[in-house]
């Protein structure tokens, strides 16, 4: 039969040296290795105090935009839900009344808004689907949780800061990725 | 005037024994502490980093942890000498440190305070004797588990110590015949003079330091406490500090075996390069103490260092070649090593100079 490879070697049965029988010299060729090892370039990221840079791509938990004067975007049109794989997303859609224009920017909005983030794919086609640019992927990821529940993000969780009001948080989770037309 | 007790003796013995113990078990917790960096830096990790500044408060936590588990007694085994075990491993762990010289002397209140605690004239063999009762804290403890694991792990520590001490004897007894004396005291005061004992018995010290690794138990020796065969060996059955006394008994070990090894053979308390008369004179006799002991931790320290290196170097022996190597290579060599030692001396005394 032909060998699948060329990397078959014969295995060599011949008696030890002395020198190998010895053993003292192998064993000090690997604690020179060992401590070779000692000083060099630990893989290992300290993980709360560093993270890992996520590349200008990653798709990681969702954020609610809102535009520069601190408005909503969402309309609860239901295209991100309908673009939804995974089924995670949810809405109710409620009407805006007079004089709550500085919160929504239009004459529709989304009372409720909920994405369970244990059926979410993070695949971003909600992302794509928004016609208002009201639903973007962040840079960050959904934390552990002790329950099923804690993993249904409501409106709370996933509303940007207001840019007027609280502009520093705003920027931090805006990240790299929301882009404001 | 034989029987008159002088208090002040007896208070100042006292104190350097707890200081002494109290050290050891610094060490030992350390040396857990140490253990865990030096593995994680030759694997390219980082270790125990979150307890605590550089992790240095890991030891406690653990220690902590141990103290809070819940003790377990199994209903099979023989409750006393249970219990029995971790004690006898604690105890014979710690006294072997009694005949360690520590330092020269330090002055204090008036009185010339030695810093060991006895210099008995055969101190060599109260360290054999001693060493090799502490295998009886694993042979009992695992006995008394009534598990087979366990008392196979027993018996490997025996039938291991038992091959090594020998060969570790007889490598003594060449280095005695150099030096003429038992007392570790005299025998540091010889390499403070001289060279160091490892210059004139190399050998002497390879096959000294490979028996006490196997004392230790420690890796490639480590087979009472294979993981992999023996679910944890002699102590498969015990949980809590119980199991925490063996495995700090462990480390106290190795910590005092590495106090003998530089009292044996690399000159104790002796500062190397430099002349300690000259050195008492400018600094007077208390910092004198203070380097000496400083300078025989650095030495320890580098021989706890090699524990870990070996461990984390090479693996285990399976146990016929660990049995090949004690009776057939170490104890022939150290034989020769003795009879060569012996012809040497021999004919140094009657007048040959080499």
């Amino acid at each position: 039969m032909q060998p699948l490879t060329n990397k078959s070697k014969q295995v060599s049965r011949k008696p030890m040296s002395l020198l190998e029988r010895a053993y003292l010299p192998a064993i000090f060729r690997g604690m020179a290795i060992t401590f070779g090892h000692m000083f060099k370039k630990r893989p290992t990221i300290n993980y709360p105090e560093v993270t890992r840079p996520f590349s200008p791509v990653f798709r990681g938990l969702h954020v609610l935009n809102r535009d520069e004067e601190g408005r909503e975007n969402c309309t609860a049109c239901g295209l991100c839900a309908v673009a939804c794989p995974a089924e995670a997303i949810t809405m109710e859609a409620a009407e805006r009344k007079p004089g709550e224009e500085h919160l929504y920017r239009e004459e529709k909005y989304a009372a409720s808004y909920e994405i369970n983030m244990l059926r979410c794919i993070f695949c971003g086609l909600c992302e794509e689907a928004c016609p208002k640019d009201a639903i973007y992927l962040s840079e960050t990821f959904a934390p552990a949780n002790f329950q099923r529940k804690g993993f249904i993000y409501g409106k709370n969780d996933l509303l940007i800061p207001n840019p007027v009001t609280e502009p520093e948080e705003y920027a931090k989770a805006k990240g790299g990725r929301v882009k404001i037309k | 005037m034989l029987l008159s007790i002088d208090l002040a003796l007896i208070i100042e013995k006292f104190v350097l024994i707890a200081v002494v113990v109290m050290t050891s078990l610094l060490v030992a917790m350390y040396a857990t502490y140490g253990e865990r960096k030096v593995a994680a830096f030759m694997q390219d990790r980082r270790g125990p980093n979150r307890a605590g500044p550089f992790g240095l408060l890991q030891p406690v936590a653990d220690g902590l942890k141990l103290f809070f588990k819940e003790e377990i007694i199994p209903n099979f085994s023989s409750k006393f000498l249970f219990i029995l075990g971790p004690c006898l491993a604690m105890l014979t762990a710690m006294m072997t440190g009694a005949v360690i010289p520590w330092g020269d002397k330090v002055h204090f209140l008036g009185r010339d305070i030695s810093l060991q605690i006895a210099d008995i004239n055969i101190g060599i063999l109260y360290v054999f004797g001693v060493v090799s009762l502490g295998v009886y804290g694993i042979m009992i403890g695992s006995w008394a588990s009534n598990n087979k694991f366990s008392l196979m792990g027993g018996l490997r520590a025996a039938s291991q110590i038992i091959s090594y001490e020998l060969a570790m004897g007889i490598a003594l007894i060449a280095l005695l015949m150099v030096t003429g004396t038992l007392s570790l005291k005299t025998m540091v005061g010889f390499q403070m003079d001289g060279y160091w004992n490892v210059v004139k018995q190399p050998l002497g010290f390879l096959i000294f330091l490979i028996c006490v690794f196997a004392e230790c138990n420690r890796t490639p020796f480590d087979l009472p406490e294979a993981e992999n065969e023996l679910i944890g060996g002699y102590h498969t059955e015990y949980s809590s500090m119980k199991l925490g006394f063996y495995l700090f008994a462990e480390y106290i070990n190795m910590f005092i075996s590495s106090a003998v090894v530089v009292s044996l053979f690399f000159g104790g308390y002796d500062i190397p390069f430099m002349n300690d008369a000259h050195m008492l004179e400018k600094v007077g006799t208390n910092w004198m103490a203070l380097m000496h002991v400083g300078m025989l931790f650095m030495k320890i320290a580098f021989f706890l260092f090699l524990f870990m290196w070996v461990r984390w170097t090479i693996p285990r022996f399976r146990y016929d070649q660990l049995m090949n190597l004690g009776w057939k290579i170490l104890l022939p060599l150290a034989l020769f090593n003795m009879i060569v030692t012996g012809a040497l001396v021999l004919l140094h005394q009657n007048n040959w100079h080499f």
